[in-house]
């Protein structure tokens, strides 16, 4: 699952996260698309106080990072 | 009235450096550098302010400089250490060091030096071994804070300057008249408005050390101009009287600041950051998940409180704080407190009696309840 929080600025981009981590299933991953510079160290620190993983971060086709986000429970 | 809890920033002046810097205006303006009445004047009692600060920071008079403010001090340390270290191109500094040192550094690689960041972990510290390696390898000299200006840590100082054998350039910015200033420094660097002085910076070069102005020459010295002698009066003066107080100061703001993280932790989805001990006595810091920086600033100032961040939406470049990333730190909704000697048990408790509920407020705002 992705999802589009281009142009959102922080703390957005997790609020958009934390919304959508339950549609997806426990060990599946999401991917929250953002260009707002605060969104990979705040993306990563969600993760640890949420006890999810931080996959890793990839690049989206215009360029824009994807931050890969694992629903651990 | 506004309670002021962003003293990092600049705190209020001292008495001590109010009544020095107004007797200062009136004795102390003509050019030290004349040889008549006035001018011999001015002339001594910049010697004296030069006395007063060596004496304040253990070192000797021919030592210190004055600067125009902080960051002239911070950029002519890194890049007239580098200017009289030319064997050797390499710049080593922790990643959490003052945005100044950092673009000092940015002007020493782009004249084709080379600059390493070291990093930091979780608490905002470096660790001393790895630092002094990455020294070894290629250094002409290397930069490590007294104590992280955001999140208020203290750095191994003393223990890098013990296994490391090039000048050690220490930004004591927010330590000066706060703490101790460690032990190992090659080069000093201070911000006479964190003491409650005017606006003056503080250089020191220890006189074993290599140093050359990174300035073009200047009869006047190598701070170019005539310094300005009632701030650097005020700062001398203000700064014996802080360290003074040092100990009684440093005591109470521990126990208002150990309040503060207290209070912030017991808030849900609240990251209080920094060392819990081994840290400044007046700094305490923390990030809020869910909420917007700016907004909760705002919100803060409308109850009458001054505070900073260092989230993204508060800062001029949209970027967040480099200390918070660094340390992996998440960075919405970040406020730092920052006490001055004349903060009340009340400003504080006041405070913390609104710091939840504006959390919370903020929190709705963006529908961001039970997430």
């Amino acid at each position: 699952m992705r999802i589009d929080a281009r142009g959102r600025r922080c703390p957005l981009p997790i609020l958009d996260l934390a919304r959508h981590i339950g549609d997806v299933e426990v060990g599946e991953t999401i991917t929250v698309e953002a260009d707002d510079p605060a969104a990979r160290p705040d993306i990563a620190a969600w993760c640890r106080m949420r006890r999810h993983e931080y996959v890793e971060e990839i690049a989206t086709t215009d360029g824009t990072p994807g931050f890969v986000v694992r629903r651990l429970h | 009235m506004t309670v002021h809890l962003d003293a990092a920033a600049g705190a209020p002046l001292h008495p001590v450096a109010r009544e020095a810097l107004l007797a200062a205006l009136d004795d102390g303006w003509a050019d030290p550098g004349r040889l008549y009445g006035v001018a011999r004047r001015a002339a001594m009692l910049l010697q004296a302010a030069t006395e007063a600060a060596a004496d304040a920071i253990g070192a000797r008079p021919d030592e210190v400089l004055f600067t125009a403010n902080g960051t002239q001090a911070l950029h002519a340390a890194v890049l007239g250490t580098l200017a009289g270290n030319r064997r050797a191109t390499g710049f080593v500094h922790s990643a959490v060091e003052h945005s100044a040192l950092l673009h000092a550094a940015e002007a020493h690689a782009a004249d084709g030096g080379v600059s390493t960041s070291v990093g930091v972990d979780a608490l905002g510290r470096v660790d001393a071994a790895e630092f002094a390696a990455a020294t070894r390898e290629n250094g002409a000299a290397a930069a490590l804070q007294a104590a992280n200006h955001e999140v208020g840590t203290t750095q191994p100082v003393a223990e890098v300057a013990a296994m490391i054998n090039v000048p050690l350039i220490v930004d004591a910015t927010q330590t000066l008249g706060h703490a101790a200033v460690p032990e190992g420094w090659a080069v000093l660097a201070g911000d006479a408005r964190a003491w409650g002085g005017p606006d003056v910076g503080l250089l020191a070069v220890r006189a074993a050390t290599r140093w050359r102005s990174p300035y073009p020459d200047d009869d006047r010295g190598p701070i170019p101009g005539i310094p300005n002698i009632p701030a650097a009066v005020a700062a001398a003066a203000s700064l014996r009287a802080v360290i003074a107080e040092r100990e009684d100061t440093a005591r109470h703001h521990r126990a208002l600041i150990d309040r503060v993280r207290a209070a912030a932790a017991q808030i849900p989805d609240v990251e209080v950051l920094g060392d819990p001990v081994d840290r400044l006595p007046h700094i305490a810091t923390f990030s809020c998940l869910y909420v917007d920086g700016e907004a909760l600033l705002g919100r803060l100032d409308r109850l009458g409180f001054a505070v900073s961040s260092g989230s993204s939406c508060t800062a001029s470049t949209l970027e967040p704080s480099h200390v918070l990333v660094a340390m992996g730190a998440l960075t919405s909704g970040n406020i730092r407190v920052s006490l001055h000697r004349d903060t009340s048990e009340s400003d504080v408790e006041a405070f913390l009696a609104v710091l939840s509920g504006a959390i919370a407020d903020v929190r709705d705002e963006l529908g961001a309840a039970g997430l």
